[in-house]
């Protein structure tokens, strides 16, 4: 008569699964890591660099921020809490205003000819700026643009913006250009 | 009427330790599928600012990272006080980070390499000066396409 095999012992599997629990509790992170993205501009020889692109006072909205993390808005102090505010206007420019930047008709697909903004965002910060400063303000500034195109979104396909689709997107892309220019840093004072 | 009787005495049985297994390892497939393997030890102390217009890190095998921040205390005898960038496991300095990128896209797939993300990971009290460093740096290895780490906002 054939031997009865024994059966292995699964006593010790649960130790087994806990030391690899164990393990695995140990040497990961369970935080996913999120944050600005941004996009830098290409990297132009400073001695190649020509002053010809002159761009019209009114086009361009200018944000410092200085060493003790204060800021200027288009030549006088501001509060962080209504930069948003005072950018969505600039970009948006909804009454025309003489003060407020330049409008040019494009084509753009789903809205046909559209007047689109010539502005640009200028952010320039001191070399002792504190980082979070920084990011406050380029936060508010990203979310100025977010927000204008979410409105966008909603009056024109009744949906927010993140749930459109991507060719949908472009084109409000098109309409609100994400122009915020990192001029290099210089002494604020 | 010996049907209902207590026939001596009763001994309680053991709780079955047969599914104890099981349980363990679904515990342990849970974490291994929500976490993400730690990429370095962090030699600097990093408290990241806050933001709300976050967009997340999708592929984590596409990203490289560059940290600066105050050195740890057990560091701070040979590397001082000052914010210092930290590449991989060993401090650096501005001029590393050129060899630092390059090194970073040649283990990269060639048709991933576009697709690369730079994530800094900066102290918030961190004085610009270094950071414009770095972004000058990594302009000139046309690593252009940045993420500023931040935590989401809390609402008050």
């Amino acid at each position: 008569m054939a031997k009865k095999i024994p059966e292995i012992p699964s006593a010790s599997l649960a130790d087994i699964a806990f030391m690899l629990l164990i393990f695995f509790l140990v040497t990961t992170t369970m935080d996913v890591d999120s944050g600005l993205e941004r996009r830098l501009p290409q990297w132009v020889d400073p001695e190649q660099l020509e002053d010809d692109q002159q761009i019209k006072e009114r086009n361009v909205f200018v944000v410092l921020v200085n060493r003790n993390n204060q800021l200027l808005v288009e030549g006088e102090y501001a509060q962080i809490d209504n930069l948003r505010e005072r950018a969505k206007e600039f970009m948006a420019n909804p009454t025309n205003d003489e003060s407020l930047p330049e409008k040019e008709p494009q084509q753009i697909p789903y809205f046909g000819e559209t007047m689109v903004t010539k502005g640009v965002i200028s952010l320039r910060n001191d070399l002792d700026t504190q980082y979070g400063t920084y990011i406050a303000v380029q936060n508010e500034l990203v979310a100025a643009i977010n927000e204008l195109r979410d409105e966008l979104a909603r009056d024109e396909f009744g949906e927010p913006y993140d749930e459109l689709e991507r060719d949908k997107q472009e084109a409000i892309r098109d309409v609100y250009p994400s122009r915020i220019s990192e001029a290099e840093p210089k002494k604020v004072d | 009427m010996s049907k209902f009787k207590d026939t001596g005495k009763k001994e309680i049985p053991p709780i079955s330790t047969a599914s104890l297994p099981d349980i363990v390892f679904m515990l342990l497939f849970f974490f291994m599928v929500s976490t993400t393997m730690r990429e370095v030890t962090y030699m600097v102390d990093i408290t990241l600012p806050e933001a709300t217009e976050l967009s997340k890190l999708e592929k984590k095998s596409l990203v490289s990272y560059i940290y600066v921040g105050e050195p740890l205390k057990q560091y701070q005898s040979t590397f001082g006080v000052a914010p210092r960038i930290q590449l991989n496991d060993q401090f650096a300095n501005v001029s590393d980070i050129q060899d630092y990128v390059i090194a970073e896209r040649e283990a990269r797939d060639e048709a991933e390499r576009p697709m690369m993300i730079t994530s800094l990971k900066v102290d918030e009290n961190t004085k610009m000066g270094i950071v414009s460093d770095i972004k000058q740096e990594l302009r000139k290895s046309a690593a252009l396409h940045i993420n500023y780490s931040s935590r989401q906002k809390v609402e008050r």
